[in-house]
Formats: structure tokens, C-alpha cells, sequence
């Protein structure tokens, strides 16, 4: 066990050493005043509108969609996420900022009625080419029986452009 | 007629029925003098609490719609502003709402201006689709009862606001 000199002494000897490292490792740790940027103006425009000019924000040039910009990149600088961004444009513009419908309540049919549409419409189709590959396969079908070769006429006259044509 | 017939026949009424109603909800609400104007409870711009067109029943009211990126707004707010303090007292209150704008904008466009009477804010455009309007600024004088007297749908100035407005609200038109 160290008696309290020996303890004394670590202290004194390392403790400047000590104090380094820690300041050090608070820089090194310390996340830059108003937080780290988690997204950026890029990203964010290519998902926004720009409401009254009614395109995409990276697309529109507007003082109005410069006005926005700005608040945008407040905000960014404010160390917001791309989702809370999109929620305090929300509060300011209303949902009609939004290039994408959000996923939930009524807009949430934008994404499901495509995606039922487009089941239902594979499911038509199956069962369309179901039914005319039976209708094929039955004799007076629509579709003519692959064994069933040119005959008469047709055959003398194949036979003879084949002949015309051996080497 | 089959049974598969009649259900491609609703599919059809149905799909044309689909398209009709995006069709008329697309178009902007038409509003005329002698309607009631189309109200409803909104934030105090810049401030805490509620209000509405409907607060100041008994009084003539000149709704303004506006936007702080609006140059026509800039020139007319400072007209408005002293309209509304030369006719307060005569029972006309000149009521801002702000639309398509942001808050921050909105409240520095006032204080520039030193625009000082009341303000809401439609967030969106949504009281601008109930007003029919097709952009800003417009202007509507709602009569003490609610209903629309007169309908502007651009700048107002002094010769405007001395030839068309204090005529109806003084009941000398």
C-alpha cells in the first residue's frame, strides 16, 4: 500500500501529463458549437419543393426559393437532421413542401395504390396467359400445333428454295 | 348485359368519376361581393393565441393577403398602415395574412415596413385557395356582418382606398 506521500508525489510528478491528456481528449471529443452538420443543403433540396414556384427546390431559382434556401441552410447550420428540417419546412410551408408524400394517414395511398395496382395487373396477366396457353394447347385453339408443317404446294415450293440455296 | 360487363362498366364510372373530382378540386374556390367571406381560426403571426376574420364582427374589415417576397406588398403595407390608423376609429380594421412565406421573413417584412396592424399567417396556401386567390397581394373588404363587399385582387394605393373603399365603409356608395 503507497502512504500518502508516495501518492503525493505521483500527483505532483504526473499530474501536468495528466491534465494534457484530458484536455486533449475533450477537443478531441467535443462536437463543434451547434452541433456537427448530419445533412446538407444537397440533400435536402432534392426532397423539398419549392412551394410557389411548384418544382423541385435544387431546380428553381426564385427569390422565393432563395428565402427558403436560406432557412434551409439556418437550419442545417442549427445542426438539425434532414427530418427535422423537412418538419420545421412542414410548419412554416404546410405538407405541399414535401417532394414525397410522407408514408402515413391519407398520403400513404401514393405509395400503396401503385404497388396494389401493380400486383393486381400481375396477378391479370397471370392468369390471362394461363387461360390462353390452355386455349393454345386444346385442338381449335387459337394458336396453330408446332408439329404441324407446310403441306402441298407449300412443301414442293420450301423444298425447292432450300435445294436453290445447298452449297 | 353479363356480369363481367357490368363490373368493367362501374370500373369505367368509377375511374371517370376518380378523374372528375381531381378535376374540380384542382380549381380555385370562386368567391363573389355579397359572400361570406371564407374564414377561419389562424395563428397570431409572430405572436401567442388565435384569431379570425370572425373576431371582428360589427367592425368593416380589409383582409390583405401578403408575402414578404412580394414587391407589390412592400409598396402597399405603408398605405395599409396608415389607412388602418386613420379609420380605426371609425370601425375599419385592416387585417394582414400572411401566406406562402416563412415566419422569420414575414415578421422582418413588418418590421422594416413598421407595419402595425393585427397579422395572421396561413401556413401553406391553403387561405389563399379559400379566397380564390391567384397571388399576391389581394385585398378583400368584409362588411361588419361577414360578407365580402369588396374584392381586389392586386395592390392597393391611396386614390384606390379613398375611391373604393371609405365610400362603401362611410355608406356613401
Amino acid at each position: 500500500m503507497r502512504s500518502p506521500g508516495t501518492f503525493m508525489s505521483l500527483c505532483g510528478t504526473k499530474a501536468p501529463f495528466v491534465a494534457v491528456l484530458a484536455a486533449l481528449a475533450l477537443v478531441a471529443f467535443t462536437p463543434p458549437a451547434g452541433g456537427a452538420p448530419q445533412t446538407s443543403i444537397n440533400d435536402v433540396e432534392g426532397e423539398v419543393m419549392c412551394p410557389i414556384c411548384g418544382t423541385l427546390l435544387e431546380l428553381a431559382e426564385s427569390p422565393q426559393a432563395e428565402r427558403e434556401r436560406v432557412l434551409v441552410k439556418r437550419l442545417i447550420a442549427e445542426g438539425k437532421d434532414k427530418t427535422e428540417v423537412k418538419h420545421a419546412l412542414v410548419a412554416q410551408y404546410g405538407p405541399a413542401v414535401l417532394a414525397l408524400p410522407e408514408g402515413k394517414g391519407f398520403d400513404l395511398s401514393a405509395y400503396l395504390v401503385p404497388a396494389i395496382a401493380f400486383v393486381v395487373a400481375a396477378v391479370a396477366l397471370a392468369f390471362g396467359v394461363a387461360r390462353w396457353r390452355r386455349a393454345s394447347s386444346q385442338p381449335g385453339g387459337d394458336g396453330a400445333p408446332a408439329d404441324k408443317g407446310p403441306s402441298g404446294d407449300d412443301a414442293e415450293r420450301l423444298e425447292r428454295d432450300l435445294a436453290r440455296y445447298d452449297l | 348485359m353479363s356480369a363481367r360487363a357490368f363490373l368493367a362498366f362501374l370500373a369505367v364510372c368509377a375511374l371517370i368519376g376518380l378523374l372528375g373530382f381531381g378535376l374540380l378540386n384542382k380549381g380555385e374556390a370562386k368567391i363573389a361581393v355579397g359572400d361570406p367571406a371564407p374564414d377561419k381560426v389562424l395563428p397570431v403571426l409572430g405572436g401567442p393565441g388565435r384569431d379570425s376574420i370572425a373576431d371582428y364582427r360589427g367592425r368593416w374589415v380589409l383582409v390583405n393577403l401578403w408575402a414578404s417576397w412580394c414587391i407589390p406588398c412592400r409598396e402597399e403595407a405603408p398605405v395599409l398602415d396608415r389607412f388602418a390608423r386613420r379609420y380605426d376609429k371609425r370601425g375599419v380594421t385592416v387585417l394582414g395574412i400572411n401566406v406562402q412565406d416563412n415566419s422569420d421573413d414575414a415578421l422582418a417584412f413588418l418590421r422594416e415596413n413598421d407595419v402595425r396592424y393585427p397579422q395572421l399567417r396561413s401556413i401553406g396556401d391553403e387561405r389563399s385557395a379559400a379566397f380564390g386567390s391567384t397571388g399576391v397581394p389581394e385585398n378583400f373588404l368584409v362588411d361588419p356582418q361577414g360578407r365580402l363587399a369588396l374584392i381586389w385582387r392586386g395592390p392597393v394605393d391611396g386614390e384606390f382606398l379613398r375611391k373604393q373603399v371609405v365610400p362603401v365603409v362611410e355608406g356613401r356608395s
